[in-house]
């Protein structure tokens, strides 16, 4: 009952009583807090509806609530998970009241995503010398703006930054990685529209190596993880990076969408073939769309969120922390 | 194929069921469960997942499936009905005005495909219909959403309309069309900006986007992998400006779709096209009943059974298997078997049409004459013969064989075959479902020989040795 309690005793507490790491999760909770306001309202509208409809713990309320995860794309063999570890709590702690029903089920699927394990959501970057990620997903997730985004945030965290068009597929798309990085006011790598991605990744770590960059994004082309021959030439951007930087890519992101369903599982499983995804960007989570498959990804195959992004905004882009994360579906609760 | 894995997860489902006997309810029930699963880890909207499996219990319940002896295959058909009539029964086409431009819009969220699916539209129209279309770019918002249509426009050298970012989507479109009518363009596919349905301000555009444009279509674009929340995106479209068809993207990857159920179902607006890969030729008519096969994954199956439906009667079938129990299965009926199997085609083709059977059958050759040589035998015996399979002796073998111009050989192997296939059958009837069980496996084992009749290869030429299961 730990986290509930814990967020809850932060929350409770008057604003000036809050030293200034609780101040800062706060802030960051409260951002969470408005960006997923959509999200909490449809999610914690029927949750509140839940509890407020039952008095006591039956079978009816646990079949409603399979029913609220099964809504937020969670996904089946996760809520089936999910929902016997709160039953068995829910029967060996004997519990009858609905506040503590409240805590179990949020400390599950805390418990779901933690995994006994310390989740470290900052990215892996190289002290000495360049540090390269590549981002890989499907067509349409948002990987080109999800890059602007972390570009500005590691600018502003003093990171001499530079983009690599590596998307020489999509019609239009070099293009918007470039304003992209007008935006920014980063540097950005490009060749000719059909041009091999790898050679443009391998142009830009030759460029970002001479111009002392920090941190080179690389973006590549959307492509569905059963193509075989796009997810084979992935595999070479992939080797031609780790053969000029040792060590690199020091973090491969996959960029998911919020309103993905199940199929986000056969992604993660079939990029991190190819390139070893080391993090998931969870995108458009300011939909009414609850990303839940990242639970699943994470229950399933390990893999941490490192961002989450809820706006179109260029400032609109936050690591990911999944206390905040529960704390933003389930925010109505602690009130 | 797209939804190759919600049919695996009905098969298994149903195969657990199939080849069993008569079913009781909580078969249906537990079998209603697997489909309810499945549907669900499709994606399916988890209440129309509800109401679909309460629709295929009551109908299978009516149905007589638990009397049937093909109980298993009853429940198949029932789904795959339901699945069709769920997702619209036929194809609907696009509306075109019968005089002068003719205005499309393409509405959804980000990242959907609309920018793409505006340029194999046009594509689509020009040569299906052999019209003259306009792009418009109407995306101010996301950056080069201009130059990718224009781009696009360009690779199919179809013009596209476009003032850069510096006015608003209402002028733009407003401008374009006048544009398309000055230059007789009888086609104007608009290309808005992708928008969350929750956006108010966005939502709002669009419909003054819809007031100016007048469009004869508006068609929302959605990602075939969307999870539970497309029926909220499309119910909520589809309320702020009367959707008139949905185009379902990104069919090409292993999504198993579940979504096109859910819009269908929920909204009502028809799925008009889907989208199958990033070439812009890659645009196919949405067929509620074909998809409805993929689905199951058995759409052959289906055509299968109905043939079987067609050829074998039940009452028939049923005669028969009671015949097999009494061991006064003869040679008559035998005959009457033959020609039902006959009725439904060649043997390859019926093969061909079990899933995950067709590619191994590739270099099998089977020998369709066998059967009439079989036919020829049986009819060259006399009556008594027939009935009475024991008094066939060396001396009538040799006169049936002269009568069918088959070598003593053949009718020899046809008797012996006939008498352990009846032992064979006799045995099965009997016997508990244990011991069934431990023959199946007999059979199954590599190297086991089963000792029903299935060599009837006549072992010439290259297929020397390769024996053809001719039952």
């Amino acid at each position: 009952m730990g986290l509930f309690n814990s967020i809850k005793s932060i929350f409770s507490k008057n604003k000036n009583q809050l030293t200034n790491e609780e101040q800062l999760i706060v802030e960051k909770a409260e951002k969470y807090k408005k960006g997923m306001e959509k999200t909490r309202s449809s999610m914690m509208g029927k949750l509140k509806a839940l509890f407020e409809s039952y008095d006591r713990v039956n079978d009816d309320l646990f079949n409603e609530l399979e029913e609220i995860f099964i809504m937020a794309d969670i996904g089946v063999n996760t809520v089936l998970e999910l929902m016997d570890e709160i039953k068995s709590d829910v029967r060996i702690r004997n519990v009858a009241n609905m506040k503590e029903f409240q805590s179990i089920i949020i400390d599950k699927i805390f418990s779901i995503y933690v995994k006994d394990e310390i989740v470290d959501t900052n990215l892996n970057l190289n002290e000495n010398g360049l540090t390269v990620i590549l981002f890989v997903g499907v067509n349409g997730v948002g990987k080109t703006t999800s890059i602007g985004k972390i570009a500005y945030k590691l600018q502003n965290e003093g990171k001499k930054v530079m983009l690599a068009a590596g998307d020489t597929f999509r019609a239009g798309a070099i293009d918007q990685l470039k304003i992209w990085a007008d935006r920014v006011g980063c540097p950005c790598v490009t060749k000719a529209p059909g041009s091999d991605p790898a050679s443009v990744m391998y142009e830009a770590i030759q460029l970002a190596k001479a111009q002392n960059i920090d941190v080179l994004l690389c973006d590549t082309a959307g492509r569905l993880q059963t193509k075989v021959n796009l997810m084979k030439e992935l595999e070479k951007v992939h080797r031609v990076i780790s053969r000029e930087v040792p060590g690199a890519p020091h973090e491969t992101l996959l960029v998911i969408d919020a309103t993905t369903g199940q199929n986000g599982m056969n992604q993660a499983r079939a990029f991190t073939e190819a390139t070893n995804v080391t993090g998931i960007v969870l995108t458009k989570l300011d939909g009414t769309a609850k990303g839940g498959i990242v639970l699943a990804i994470r229950n399933e195959l390990g893999i941490p969120i490192k961002f989450v992004t809820m706006g179109e905004k260029i400032t609109d882009l936050e690591y990911f922390d999944i206390e905040q994360y529960i704390y933003g579906l389930f925010s109505d609760m602690f009130v | 194929m797209a939804f190759d894995s919600l049919s695996d997860r009905l098969q298994q489902a149903l195969r657990k069921v199939t080849g069993r006997g008569t079913l009781t309810e909580t078969d249906i029930e537990t079998m209603m469960r697997e489909v309810r699963l499945s549907l669900l880890e499709a994606d399916v909207n988890y209440k129309v997942v509800k109401d679909f499996t309460n629709e295929v219990k009551a109908k299978a319940l009516g149905e007589r499936v638990l009397k049937s002896i093909t109980p298993g295959q009853q429940v198949v058909k029932i789904v795959f009905e339901e699945l069709k009539r769920v997702m619209g029964d036929e194809a609907e086409g696009l509306r075109f005005k019968p005089q002068g431009t003719t205005i499309f819009m393409l509405v959804g969220l980000n990242g959907t495909g609309k920018t793409t699916h505006a340029g194999k539209l046009a594509l689509y129209c020009r040569r299906k219909y052999n019209k003259n279309p306009l792009l418009v770019a109407a995306d101010v918002y996301r950056p080069a959403a201009i130059d990718q249509l224009v781009t696009i426009g360009k690779q199919l050298s179809i013009p596209t309309f476009e003032m850069g970012t510096n006015y608003t989507p209402e002028e733009i479109v407003k401008k374009a069309i006048d544009y398309a009518k000055e230059n007789k363009h009888d086609l104007v596919i608009i290309d808005t900006a992708g928008r969350f349905h929750v956006n108010e301000e966005l939502m709002a555009e669009l419909r003054r986007l819809k007031e100016i444009a007048q469009p004869d279509e508006i068609l929302l674009t959605v990602d075939a992998m969307t999870g539970q929340d497309a029926v909220n995106v499309s119910q909520s479209f589809h309320e702020q400006l009367n959707v008139t068809g949905v185009i379902l993207t990104k069919l090409d990857g292993d999504t198993r779709g579940g979504a096109a159920l859910s819009i269908r179902r929920v909204t009502g607006v028809p799925i008009k096209f889907m989208g199958l890969g990033e070439k812009l030729d890659q645009l196919e008519v949405f067929h509620p009943e074909r998809m409805a096969s993929r689905i199951l994954g058995m759409g052959d199956v289906l055509t299968l059974l109905e043939k079987a439906q067609d050829a074998i009667n039940e009452e028939e079938a049923e005669l028969m298997a009671k015949k097999f129990k009494n061991a006064t299965f003869d040679y008559n009926d035998f005959l009457k078997q033959i020609k039902q199997i006959r009725r439904l085609g060649s043997i390859k083709g019926l093969l061909s049409l079990i899933p995950g059977l067709g590619s191994q059958l590739k270099n099998i050759e089977i020998d369709e004459n066998q059967f009439n040589h079989i036919v020829a035998i049986i009819n060259s015996m006399t009556e008594e013969e027939r009935h009475n399979p024991d008094i066939i002796n060396a001396s009538r073998k040799q006169r049936i064989a002269r009568g069918s111009g088959r070598d003593i050989s053949e009718v020899n192997r046809l008797t012996k075959q006939f008498e352990e296939m009846r032992q064979m059958r006799r045995k099965m009837m009997n016997m508990s479902p244990k011991e069934m069980e431990r023959m199946m496996n007999n059979l199954n084992r590599p190297g086991g020989q089963p000792s029903t009749p299935v060599s009837y290869s006549k072992g010439k030429g290259k297929n020397k040795g390769r024996r053809a299961p001719w039952f």
